[in-house]
């Protein structure tokens, strides 16, 4: 709902009652009703775009995410006033690309699907790099997009320019499902069919077509009554028990087993699942932050873990979008040096379903990694028979040995808060401009207290908040943009937050790259419209550092001067006043903050205004990374 | 997905001697400050060379004596890039090196109350 609106609850059953009864629960009645004259220039009838909205209110989606697009106005029209503009609610978004990442920041909080709303052209081709990042994140998200196919009431020029044959080709090697429904049963079927693709895993952004005529033509009457089928979601796959006893045989044997995870934790049941797995061996979890897998104050929770890879005697690889990464290391240099690290005789195990769901053109799939037992399978859903069978199979004169290895890593990981405490007062503890520790420890100052979730990946900061805060729930964390494309940071955050609002009134902290912001900046007039609550803190270190680091390099291979790799890389001349900006689109704007000392009074005014309801942007200029 | 990380420079840093490092053969700290903006080393160590994602800690201390220092930022073959003479030259590699031992070192962390309150409650 709009800003100062009010945001009364609506019950969808009731809307629906006498309408079309919700593809949830059953089946059909008709979506259809009597007769009725038409005045002189008015259409008659209802518009297959109520029943289109219809269908999103069975299927429970409770926002689309939109940027106006003329061959969407049918189903526009619908939603915000025969639909109330309630669940789903229309929200506006300044660019398709945006509205593509809060569908995708959006699922990772509330577990299921929103969709955007876009033209199937021009709007689709801004949208692409989003449901590019949605796909290589394993995201659920339904993109909806307007066509009119029939040249003949087609109007010329910009219309027909904005007319595709196939809208769903743009994007058809990074979405699992389309389909271009040429009746309003046939798009009822594909709906609810594109719901349960989308969150079957591995979960995968889906593309539907709305045809112009099909919203804006009145519901044909005399017909059969119009259907909602019924979602029925999908089990998702456990391991052959064989190959999980294998699996599970191998690790109850290992001297030093280690687990690697990405995206385990699907759900908040994933969290759970791996610590019992973890706990059943004692073995360390190498965490790579696709998602909250594992709380990080667990004595077997690590970040990193070079030597652990090497000194290993089984890996387990959970969901891993790169298990060839994960145990080669690959330099950036001239002579690209590689080395495959683990040590000779380790055994490597994957469960995961990467396996079970390729495509051939993008390169997403990574290299290929040989293995030494692949069980294609949901992670989350195989990991407690796993677990059973390892208890299983531990020999009783290995239990104390198991045992020891727990205490090693309580010890251990006592051991190692000392030193992560000691390098954040190495990092440039009182330097101007902010260190990423610096910062880290203030926000946490500042939310400790409070019920916060992070609503971004914290990568650029050198995962100082997952080295000093506490994150203990599958809601505080939601991974990174997948596909790395710039532009995720603020849409997603925002997309998050939406979610969060919805959830539980959490306040939600973004750590947002400058570079990133400025591909999306519009993402912050939607919060204010919307009143998304939200405290953004700018990582500003001026530049798209990345590549800074990147040219750099290649300077130095070049060795013919290396002083102007700031050249097309860095955002100075001038500086880039984000307090103000964010003033422009309705945000509370504060900063820059270029002293550490001011970041704690700065920080407190921003969570004070955030628990009021308002979105907040504290521009702090930093350190580089 | 998998976090790239600078592990080779971050090891062969590391491995070398912790110790205090020899002077080297004598820099000026001002115009090693200087060297260091304009050659780009603070974009993976960080402004005052205190390290990050991308790259080791190199100040206070210099994990690295002199002699270490130069023949490594001359050879090096992993994610750093070498930097040879015709871009660095030896005065100004000494430069660098006084101006990376004129960081003062860092605090322990128990003196600042924020880092030590983190040592107990979490």
């Amino acid at each position: 709902m709009a800003r100062k609106h009010d945001r009364a609850a609506v019950s969808r059953r009731k809307f629906l009652a006498g309408i079309a009864m919700t593809g949830v629960a059953a089946s059909a009645t008709s979506a259809t009703g009597p007769e009725q004259a038409a005045a002189p220039g008015t259409l008659p009838g209802r518009p297959g775009s109520d029943f289109m909205v219809d269908v999103l209110k069975s299927l429970e989606i409770d926002f689309v995410f939109t940027n106006p697009a003329s061959s969407c106005r049918g189903i526009h029209e619908s939603i915000v006033t025969y639909g109330g503009n309630k669940r789903p609610e229309l929200i506006t978004c300044m660019h398709e690309e945006s509205a593509v990442a809060m569908t995708h920041g959006y699922y990772k909080v509330a577990g299921k699907p929103a969709a955007a709303l876009c033209h199937g052209t021009v709007g689709l081709q801004h949208a692409a790099m989003a449901v590019y990042n949605a796909w290589c994140d394993r995201a659920a998200s339904i993109v909806l997009v307007g066509n009119r196919m029939d040249a003949a009431t087609r109007q010329p020029g910009v219309p027909t320019i904005h007319a595709v044959q196939d809208p769903g080709s743009l994007v058809r090697d990074f979405t699992k499902w389309d389909d271009n429904p040429q009746s309003l049963p046939h798009f009822a079927e594909s709906m609810v069919r594109a719901y349960k693709v989308t969150m079957t895993p591995p979960l995968e952004p889906v593309l539907m077509v709305l045809e112009e005529k099909l919203q804006e033509d009145a519901i044909e009457s005399g017909r059969r009554p119009l259907v909602v089928p019924k979602l029925t979601k999908v089990a998702p796959p456990a391991g052959d028990p064989n190959a999980v006893r294998e699996a599970a045989r191998l690790l109850a044997m290992a001297d030093n087993p280690v687990i690697v995870v990405d995206r385990v934790g699907r759900t908040a049941a994933g969290v759970k699942h791996l610590v019992e797995l973890a706990e059943s061996l004692n073995a360390p979890v190498i965490d790579q932050l696709g998602r909250m897998n594992m709380p990080n104050t667990h004595h077997l929770y690590q970040v990193g873990g070079s030597r652990l890879i090497e000194q290993a005697d089984v890996i387990l690889g959970l969901e891993l979008t790169d298990f060839w990464g994960t145990v080669n290391s690959s330099d950036d240099s001239v002579e690209m040096a590689q080395a495959y690290r683990p040590k000779a005789g380790a055994k490597l195990i994957s469960i995961g379903m990467g396996d079970l769901y390729i495509r051939a053109n993008y390169q997403d799939f990574e290299r290929y990694q040989q293995v030494d037992l692949a069980i294609g399978a949901d992670a989350e859903t195989t990991l407690p028979m796993l677990t059973e069978y390892i208890k299983q199979a531990i020999p009783a004169d290995r239990r104390a040995k198991i045992a020891e290895r727990g205490e090693r890593a309580r010890k251990n990981h006592a051991q190692a808060r000392q030193s992560i405490l000691a390098q954040a007062a190495a990092n440039a503890w009182d330097a101007s401009p902010v260190s990423a520790a610096r910062l880290s420890a203030e926000i946490w100052q500042q939310i400790k207290n409070e019920n916060w979730a992070l609503v971004s990946r914290d990568s650029s900061l050198s995962n100082w908040p997952h080295r000093l805060w506490t994150f203990a729930h599958h809601h505080q964390f939601i991974g990174g943009p997948g596909g790395a494309g710039i532009g995720y940071g603020l849409p997603a955050a925002v997309g998050a937050a939406f979610a969060h609002r919805e959830a539980d009134k959490r306040l939600c902290i973004n750590l947002q790259n400058d570079g990133d912001a400025m591909y999306a900046p519009g993402a912050l007039w939607t919060a204010a419209h919307h009143n998304v609550p939200m405290l953004t803190i700018m990582w500003n270190n001026r530049a798209y550092h990345q590549e800074i680091m990147h040219l750099q390099r290649m300077a130095n291979w070049r060795q013919r001067g290396i002083e102007n790799p700031h050249i097309g890389t860095t955002i100075w001349d001038p500086y880039i006043d984000y307090a103000k900006m964010a003033q422009s689109l309705g945000v509370v704007g504060i900063g820059p903050i270029t002293d550490p000392k001011d970041l704690a009074a700065a920080l407190k005014r921003g969570v004070d205004a955030v628990k009021m309801g308002e979105p907040v942007l504290i521009d702090v200029v930093t350190q580089p990374r | 997905m998998l976090l790239k990380t600078f592990l080779f420079v971050a090891t062969s840093l590391t491995a070398a001697s912790q110790a205090t490092a020899p002077a080297g053969p004598g820099g000026d700290i001002a115009k090693g400050k200087a060297v260091f903006e304009r050659t780009g080393c603070w974009q993976c160590h960080g402004r005052q060379g205190q390290g990050g994602r991308e790259g080791p800690r190199i100040a206070s201390p210099v994990p690295m004596n002199w002699e270490r220092l130069s023949t490594f930022v001359r050879t090096t073959r992993g994610d750093m890039p070498p930097y040879t003479e015709k871009v660095l030259s030896n005065q100004e590699l000494a430069d660098l090196f006084a101006y990376l031992r004129s960081i003062p070192p860092a605090p322990d962390f128990k003196t600042i109350p924020l880092l030590n309150e983190m040592m107990t409650v979490r």
